[in-house]
């Protein structure tokens, strides 16, 4: 019962979602929609009992393919009212397509239904000794499959050092932090202990000279002694 | 199952993970050590092929045995010697950064996968891991146009070849019920042969594995490949590869697929004949020495494939004797070539070798004997080479093969004869740079290998012999 309620509330908002995806005038509001239907679909396939399936759609989907839409759409300059315009002459071929699917699909129910001596539907053949669908696809990929599956690791290894050889570039006169070289600065910088309540005026603690008084100092060409944290 | 079997692989990339991790943390760039390392973990990956066992582990998705050892030991001959090259010539061309040489190592190590491969899913993700790289290191001249010209079609050309093997696997797969070799063989070890959709699917994995060792008419992108590409990379193209991938050609089509060789024999053929004609005619008129080089290696390619087309025991022989002299060659000429430089430019017509006898006469020496051994002139390692392909074709029947193949071995002699003939009668432009001791050794030691083979033949025909055997029982 409640399984079921879930199912329609979250069927509804897939569709409802995906409608938005299609319809909505401003291309990034199509990326979040896009995001929810994912997350949608990911809800269907954990009442199905595939929560493999489920955790890929969102890692990968969700977490890499939608987010790389949503940089494309906001930091390209791309006109999408130019985009738009073809729309009206694209429009017969787009809705012979989706018609010539959605009767494929109508077809498909239609036979299931009339066609009663066909096997039922396999959606997941369930594991057998009681363990889920993700550790026992892990039981194989890491036991029978190890062997290509550390070698699609270094092929994606492989791709990582590419890409980073063939853009990573190293800009002239970038500062970077050197840590180091701070700490080994000696003579610029001393601790004192400071009485609490004092003033820095009444204790004479030096301290950088404000900007106009510096610009003062170099004009009257008077020399100021110990200034600690010159920059 | 006996992971063990593959400690080469192994060590080889946990090698490449350690140089990496070390590589990243200092500011100046450590190119030279880390060329160093990955030539030492090689030379380590190397010995533990020789002391490799035989047999199939992981579920019977690698397998050991001579003839993978054979082939091992030419890739990371080929890695090492490509990576040897490279060492001078990056640092004078600003390309010393350390990611070459991992690069190279695992490229190597993708080449090693393939060679071992007993199954259509390792075979592509060898091929991958071999593949990937290579598109990066001909590319690595990032601020060149032609290197990233070349780096781009290397890699959409790659990517169909890629599409082109899924393809036929998943049709063989479809028809055939197995991804295992093994299995593969049990399954067509039949009366009726193979079904039409298994043959597509072969003649599928056939193209996309001629496209990796670039034998007609899969061979269109390897001149500018090899023209845009940096030299050393170009060198390296030449060999590992092409190594590796006619191993996978050869342990494919005579391993699983032996037994409905009538099948594919005929497609064999043909891409055998047109490359050899190809790279003899067709270099004729190149006047760069990498393009010429490409041309050069689209030929030798279709004599190598000649030992697969018998499909014979002495067939499998003279691949194996031809690939590894072959390698030999190919190092030396690329060490020539990599060292052509005036003035600290590099220069890479025919024409800058003009008057070459005259100022460098070593080099200009192992050049000619580069060249002699290349149109397979007979004291020469490369006339042995030849010698046992042509040798298979006729015992095998191929008359028209063997035919083809001698009057193209006479057509290709011109061009490199003509490169002798600029070196020693020509004028010049003016002397080349002293080349590199690291190239004048590669050039002295392949050069005697290529002098001496005549006196001492015996250990490589019989290790070739036996690796031939392993494959072919």
């Amino acid at each position: 019962m409640i399984t079921a309620l879930a199912f329609y509330v979250f069927a509804a908002v897939l569709i409802a979602s995906a409608a938005m995806v299609v319809t909505s005038r401003n291309p990034v509001h199509s990326v979040l929609f896009l995001i929810l239907a994912f997350f949608n679909a990911a809800a269907l396939f954990l009442i199905a009992g595939a929560e493999f399936l489920a955790m890929i759609l969102v890692i990968v989907y969700v977490g890499a393919v939608a987010v790389l839409f949503l940089f494309v759409v906001m930091m390209l300059d791309v006109d999408f009212t130019r985009m738009r315009e073809g729309f009206q002459r694209y429009a017969p071929a787009g809705a012979l397509v989706g018609g010539i699917l959605f009767i494929e699909l109508f077809s498909l129910l239609v036979w299931r239904y009339f066609d009663t001596g066909a096997e039922e539907p396999k959606a997941f053949p369930a594991p057998t000794n009681g363990v889920n669908n993700a550790e026992a696809l892990g039981r194989i990929l890491y036991t029978d499959y190890v062997y290509l599956f550390q070698a699609a690791g270094l092929v994606l290894l492989v791709a990582m050092i590419g890409a980073i050889v063939l853009t990573l570039r190293e800009r002239p006169g970038t500062r970077r932090q050197d840590i180091a070289a701070q700490i080994a600065r000696a003579g610029t910088v001393n601790l004192r202990s400071v009485p609490s309540g004092a003033g820095l005026a009444r204790i004479g603690i030096e301290r950088p000279p404000a900007p106009e008084e510096e610009r003062q100092a170099a004009a009257g060409a008077i020399a100021h002694e110990g200034h600690g944290g010159h920059h | 199952m006996s992971w063990t079997l593959a400690l080469p692989e192994l060590v080889l990339a946990v090698a490449g993970l350690l140089i990496l991790a070390v590589g990243v943390f200092p500011k100046r760039d450590t190119f030279f050590p880390a060329s160093m390392a990955v030539i030492g973990a090689l030379l380590l990956t190397a010995v533990l092929v020789l002391g490799q066992e035989e047999g199939t582990a992981f579920g019977g998705q690698y397998v050991s045995d001579s003839f993978s050892s054979f082939m091992k030991l030419l890739t990371i001959l080929g890695g090492a010697l490509g990576l040897l090259l490279a060492l001078d010539w990056n640092e004078k061309e600003g390309l010393d950064r350390f990611e070459f040489s991992v690069l190279v190592l695992y490229a190597t190590l993708g080449g090693m996968v393939m060679v071992s491969a007993n199954d259509l899913m390792a075979t592509y993700l060898g091929l991958e891991l071999l593949s990937l790289p290579l598109y990066v290191i001909a590319a690595f001249n990032r601020d060149d146009a032609r290197s990233s010209e070349a780096g781009l079609k290397y890699f959409v050309l790659g990517a169909l070849a890629s599409g082109l093997l899924l393809y036929g696997a998943s049709l063989i797969y479809g028809f055939a019920g197995s991804t295992n070799f093994d299995r593969l063989a049990e399954a067509l070890d039949t009366a009726q042969g193979a079904s039409p959709g298994l043959v597509v699917g072969i003649v599928f994995v056939i193209a996309a594995l001629a496209f990796k060792v670039s034998a007609v008419p899969f061979h269109m992108w390897t001149p500018d490949v090899y023209e845009g590409a940096p030299t050393p990379v170009t060198a390296f193209f030449a060999m590992a590869p092409k190594v590796a991938a006619i191993a996978l050609l050869a342990r494919v089509l005579l391993g699983p697929f032996g037994d409905v060789a009538a099948q594919w024999q005929q497609v064999m053929l043909l891409v055998s004949m047109g490359s050899m004609l190809l790279g003899a005619f067709a270099a004729i008129g190149q006047r760069n020495i990498k393009r010429l080089m490409a041309y050069s290696s689209i030929g030798h390619v279709g004599y190598a494939l000649m030992g697969v087309a018998v499909a014979s025991d002495e067939g499998l022989r003279g691949l194996l004797v031809y690939m590894a002299i072959y390698i030999v060659m190919n190092v030396g000429t690329f060490a020539v070539i990599v060292a052509m430089r005036r003035g600290g430019r590099a220069v890479e017509q025919v024409d800058d070798l003009a008057g070459l006898g005259r100022h460098d006469p070593a080099m200009a020496m192992w050049m000619a004997v580069f060249m002699f051994s290349m149109a397979g002139i007979p004291p020469l390692a490369g006339f042995f080479g030849k010698l046992y392909v042509f040798l298979a074709a006729v015992q095998g029947g191929f008359w028209v093969l063997a035919t083809v193949g001698v009057l193209t071995s006479v057509v290709s002699a011109y061009y490199y004869l003509r490169i002798v003939k600029v070196m020693y009668f020509d004028q010049g432009a003016g002397a080349l740079d002293r080349a590199p001791a690291s190239l004048s050794v590669v050039m002295a030691g392949t050069g005697l290998f290529n002098l001496l083979f005549i006196l001492w033949p015996a250990p490589m025909l019989a290790a070739a012999g036996a690796a031939a055997a392993a494959l072919l029982t």
